[in-house]
């Protein structure tokens, strides 16, 4: 909403305040000032001139040689290109030096010759349409009409009012009674603590018999959606252009001027906030007017240019004849009786509608227009009337019609007068500060509540005030939110702090940066088409997911399940921008649909992914380490063949019994070039919520050994099959308490071993708790090994 | 004898000292068993017993001569020896570092991680909570009844009539009142979603912190204490606060929060626009709707809600001035926190 100065002083004196500072306060107020600007501030020395005499210029075949009388004693020449002008003409003159618009300079200068001492304007020349100057248009200069003669030489921004300041508010959506002039003029007026004056606009009879009944009659058949609708009619209508000083009002505010009939309208929606709308009554089927739900595929058509005729449902208030349709309420006035340059008899109607109605119906027919923007917040059904008494003293004001006698007044939606309890220590108590009950009063007063003993009447368009925080809140605005002294609560204390997972998850943060990985941060939704680029069958469970009803994209429209497509999505974004390899890692949150009507399932998941650094078994180190860093033990290694999005040979599960708590590998080659990836692409996908649940943080002291370890080292040669786990497994299960580790420490293959075969050699630790072992005791504990090996994996030593 | 005695300490002696001396062959030349001083003691059984005692001291004179300058030189050596080999192990150790790999948190988590670090000083407990949410917890508990304005789709994504992906964290805060009993001192991070296209400033997911303390005599001078003392400690403690009237329908009254501009002080410069200010936080006094939807008597409980966006502040904190570099993840990006 905006607010000029020129405005604005018809209710409260204010312009003389330094317009930064006006805004400022304002906005401490509460009235958010988002900017203001200067009108006309570009345009300098340029005057209302007269053409005194026109000769055509010797050298040129459609320049003119004009005297201007500028208002300086003496004629200026200026040399105009236009071919409109005639002697005796009222023009806009620039008088060299001068400024226009844009930052156009003029100057003194020659024209084939001859001085030319300025610039004759055109509208378009000094910012204005042909809206704003009916009669002009940009093909030549602007003639302003006899009504000018008296102002020759006078500064053009004054003798069209061209200058002002404009404000611009962000009005909240609590305060609708702000998307006013008089609104925000109040607020204007209690801010700067000066008097105010809104006047009643007067209704004046003529006594010629005739009488708004006579046209119409209003039938609110939904009164729900529709409580209060007044209307006046006017006849012997004259449609013009409305008058200077209206058109640049209108103008000032972002308001095209159109004829005087609808510029009324406008005037009074952003004068009273009260949306109004004129109907053309010859085109109205009989004399009936209903408020009604629309009927289920009724067609209509708005009076915008494009519009076409469009189904409605019964959802939807419309303004209807006998016959049909002939507004859109609250929202847009229909084509069929839109006010043209014919129009005779108009009928005006200020309603009020209920917002969400409003609201629902703009938003499925696609229209927001400033009245259905306003009726959606809710509008004050006691302003409809003296907004529709300002209307029609506006068309007395400018000869547009008579205005008939008497008026409809349908009024279903009565509201009671709204009280509050006015409590002047619980407001102090509340706000933490030490105001007078006097204080209070006063401001509240200034705002237009009442106050009577303890009781405060809210004023009718103060519909968002209903209780003690509301008057405290009026009352400090006022005062000055930055006056209250800042305090720190006194209160119990409290068990504060991180939860254990909150706790574990920050640990593990340091742990996975700590082994060079770096965390990303991506969206939650992705596409369905995600789940084929990393391959999941079509019967996944994975693939149902929550769906965004409406979705921004296809590619952001269901939540994920898994974050393997976001994270690879990330990998894709560092390979085209040429980072030689990345290593990412994000914790997760997945989305596990329940059932339609439930929330689903978030869980966390940790996901890795690399390029360029590392093998698979750097990230089997990387998921055991976060294994071990939540204290997990005995998690087994499982070789998993199945995994769609992982390589067949290359991937591998971390389990814990029959759970699997790990799952990592290199990415098939089909996901991986699905992403723009080639080469050994690692990733792994870790079950943190239940890593959490299993951890095991209690660490208890073990006594250091007192006995020396010995080991042992075998070679053996075996199938490429066998799994190097497998003869790490056997040889701990058949060497029994002594065997501190069995880890396999180097796997070679070779000519001299054959193909298909591979020499696997594994260094076995013995200790014994109480004492050096003897070679005897290792001895038998590695023969106890080998066979074990020979019988169940029908392996032997490789011949030294 | 004696003659024969200094004619070989003379000539070991040139011998040790000779450059390149082999000192273990003059070793054994000299104090050998077939050596030449050796030699000489073996006659000195020939020699009289008066000359005896006289020969014998100079012997062992010469030998324990030879021996010394033999040890004293080996040492000598060995000490040259690792010297130089000291000096070829020299290392050019301006060549760059072998820099282990290290990884690092995301800027929105440190940002994060920073606010939270302020507010579990001041008893906090931050609480998680669904990111689908009902209806319930993210409007109609907070004040915003079916037909209000903040409802509108075109700001709110969907699942079905009843389920959406949170708009703000503030259902965390509704969940936290309907377990939990005041005090109440909670701050809720988290994702939030908005249906906005993606550009430099919006995203259509973002993360929020938000507050909530309920207790009896909470007033609105602790809200701004409280905030000012989270001002401080994420933009530093010259910092001042500025609160501007607002509306938020879960809170009366409202304000939007203002800190002083942090890169200028408050005199002004390209990061807050020339206004010495920055807006950050919206907050407010909670609506008495809200306490009572919770089962808490506002006449009884009173306290405040603030929020504070984590983009906004980090991309402020570090002069990101590009929303969407924040979720590329580039690592070219990630490196420079």
């Amino acid at each position: 909403m905006k607010l000029s100065y020129r405005w604005c002083e018809d209710f409260t004196k204010v312009s003389d305040i330094d317009p930064k500072h006006f805004a400022d306060r304002m906005t401490d107020t509460g009235s958010k000032v988002e900017c203001f600007e200067t009108l006309a501030a570009d345009i300098e020395n340029v005057v209302v001139a007269k053409i005194l005499k026109i000769e055509p210029h010797p050298d040129s075949d459609h320049l003119l040689i004009c005297q201007m009388d500028c208002g300086e004693g003496s004629p200026r020449q200026i040399i105009t290109g236009a071919q409109n002008v005639f002697e005796g003409a009222i023009v806009p003159a620039a008088k060299a030096p001068a400024s226009l618009p844009g930052g156009v300079k003029i100057k003194s200068g020659k024209l084939r010759g001859l001085p030319s001492d300025g610039m004759l304007c055109s509208i378009g020349e000094l910012g204005l349409t042909s809206h704003d100057m009916p009669g002009n248009d940009n093909s030549g200069i602007c003639i302003l009409g006899e009504e000018f003669a008296d102002k020759v030489g006078v500064d053009i921004r004054e003798a069209l009012l061209l200058s002002d300041v404009v404000f611009d508010y962000e009005i909240t959506p609590n305060r609708p009674d702000c998307l006013s002039v008089i609104g925000l003029a109040k607020e204007a007026a209690v801010t700067f603590d000066r008097p105010y004056h809104i006047p009643e606009p007067k209704d004046e009879k003529v006594g010629d018999g005739d009488d708004v009944s006579n046209y119409i009659r209003v039938d609110i058949e939904a009164p729900d959606l529709c409580p209060r609708y007044c209307a006046k009619a006017v006849k012997n209508v004259k449609i013009a252009p409305s008058p200077l000083w209206m058109r640049m009002r209108l103008r000032a505010l972002g308001v095209r001027p159109i004829n005087n009939i609808v510029d009324i309208t406008n005037y009074v929606m952003l004068e009273y906030g009260q949306p109004m709308h004129a109907f053309d009554y010859k085109c109205l089927d009989g004399a009936h007017i209903h408020v009604r739900r629309a009927h289920d595929g009724e067609l209509y058509r708005s009076l915008d240019i494009n519009a076409e005729d469009t189904p409605l449902t019964s959802s939807m208030l419309v303004i209807a004849d006998d016959n049909k349709p002939v507004a859109l309420a609250g929202v847009m006035g229909g084509a069929n009786s839109e006010i043209t340059e014919n129009t005779a008899t108009v009928i005006f109607e200020s309603a009020n509608f209920e917002g969400v109605s409003v609201r629902r119906t703009a938003k499925a027919m696609g229209i927001r227009t400033e009245s259905s923007g306003r009726f959606e917040k809710g509008m004050d059904p006691e302003n409809a009337m003296p907004a529709l008494m300002r209307a029609c003293e506006l068309v007395r004001l400018l000869g547009a019609g008579d205005v008939v006698d008497g008026v409809i007044d349908e009024y279903p939606g009565r509201r009671p007068v709204r009280t509050v309890k006015f409590e002047p220590d619980r407001i102090n108590a509340f706000l933490g500060v030490h105001l007078s009950r006097e204080y209070m009063e006063e401001t509240l007063r200034k705002l237009s509540f009442g106050v009577e003993g303890d009781t405060v009447t809210v004023p009718s368009w103060r519909g968002d005030v209903e209780c003690m925080n509301d008057l405290a809140e009026e009352v400090i605005r006022m005062y000055g939110y930055n006056e209250v002294e800042t305090t720190l609560p006194t209160i119990k204390m409290a068990e504060g702090g991180r939860t254990p997972r909150q706790d574990f998850d920050e640990k593990l943060h340091s742990l996975l940066c700590g082994m060079g990985l770096w965390e990303a941060a991506t969206f939650s939704f992705i596409g369905p088409r995600s789940y084929d680029a990393i391959r999941l069958p079509a019967d996944s469970p994975k693939r149902n997911s929550v769906v965004i009803r409406n979705p921004l994209g296809e590619d952001t429209s269901v939540m994920r399940t898994t974050a393997l497509p976001s994270i690879l999505e990330v990998l894709e974004h560092n390979k085209n921008h040429k980072n030689e390899s990345a290593a990412m890692y994000e914790i997760a949150t997945v989305y596990i649909p329940t059932s339609p009507d439930t929330l689903p399932n978030e869980k966390r998941a940790l996901f890795i992914a690399s390029y360029g650094v590392g093998d698979f078994y750097k990230m089997k180190g990387i998921a055991e380490r976060v294994l071990m860093f939540a204290g997990i033990k005995g998690y087994k290694t499982k070789t998993v063949t199945d995994d769609p999005s992982y390589h067949p040979g290359r991937c591998a599960a971390l389990t814990l019994g029959e759970e699997t708590l790990a799952v990592l590998g290199e990415l098939h080659p089909d996901v991986a070039a699905a992403y723009g990836l080639t080469g050994s692409v690692l990733a792994a996908e870790i079950d943190i919520d239940r890593v959490f649940e299993l951890r095991d943080t209690h660490h208890e002291f073990r006594h250091l050994p007192k006995y020396p370890s010995t080991y042992r080292d075998f070679s053996f040669v075996c199938s490429e099959e066998l799994e190097a786990g497998k003869i790490e497994d056997v040889c701990t299960e058949a060497g029994g308490k002594l065997v501190e580790s069995a880890v396999v420490f180097d796997v070679y293959r070779g000519i001299q071993i054959g193909v298909g075969k591979k020499s696997v050699s594994i260094r076995v630790t013995l200790r014994a708790e109480d004492r050096t072992l003897t070679d005897e005791e290792a001895d038998k504990t590695t023969e106890k090994m080998l066979r074990a090996l020979s019988d169940k994996l029908r392996i032997a030593l490789r011949d030294r | 004898m004696k003659e024969r005695l200094l004619e070989i300490k003379k000539e070991a002696e040139e011998a040790l000292h000779a450059a390149s001396a082999d000192l273990e062959a003059l070793r054994i030349k000299y104090l050998g068993k077939k050596g030449e001083l050796t030699a000489v003691v073996r006659g000195m059984g020939a020699l009289s017993p008066e000359e005896r005692p006289a020969m014998g001291a100079l012997a062992n004179e010469v030998r324990s001569y030879i021996e010394g300058e033999i040890t004293r030189l080996k040492q000598e050596y060995e000490a040259r020896a690792k010297e130089n080999k000291l000096r070829e192990e020299r290392l050019d150790v301006t060549m760059p570092a072998s820099l282990p790999a290290v990884g690092g948190r995301h800027p929105l988590a440190k940002t994060q991680r920073d606010m939270e670090d302020i507010f579990l000083g001041m008893g906090f407990s931050i609480v998680d909570g669904p990111e689908v949410e009902l209806d319930y917890y993210n409007f109609q508990a907070l004040n915003m009844p079916e037909g209000h304005p903040a409802r509108d789709t075109q700001d709110t994504f969907y699942i079905t009539d009843n389920i959406l992906l949170r708009s703000q964290t503030s259902g965390v805060q509704i969940r936290t009142m309907e377990k939990k009993k005041p005090p109440i001192r909670i701050i809720s991070p988290g994702r939030v979603y908005r249906s906005d296209e993606v550009d430099a400033t919006h995203s259509p997911l973002f993360h929020q912190v938000e507050g909530l303390v309920v207790d009896r005599g909470i007033t609105m001078g602790d809200l701004r204490g409280t905030l000012l003392v989270f001002a401080k400690g994420l933009f530093g403690s010259e910092t001042r606060i500025r609160f501007r009237p607002h509306h938020f329908p879960y809170t009366e009254p409202s304000a939007e929060v203002d800190v002083s501009c942090f890169a200028c002080g408050g005199k002004g410069c390209r990061l807050c626009k020339n206004e010495g200010w920055i807006e950050v936080l919206g907050c407010g006094m909670v609506h008495p709707n809200v306490l009572r939807g919770c089962d808490i008597d506002p006449d009884e409980y009173s306290g405040f809600a603030f929020g504070i966006g984590i983009e906004r502040v980090a991309m402020l904190k570090y002069h990101i001035d590009d929303m969407r570099l924040l979720y590329e993840n580039d690592l070219r990006f990630l490196s420079q926190f």
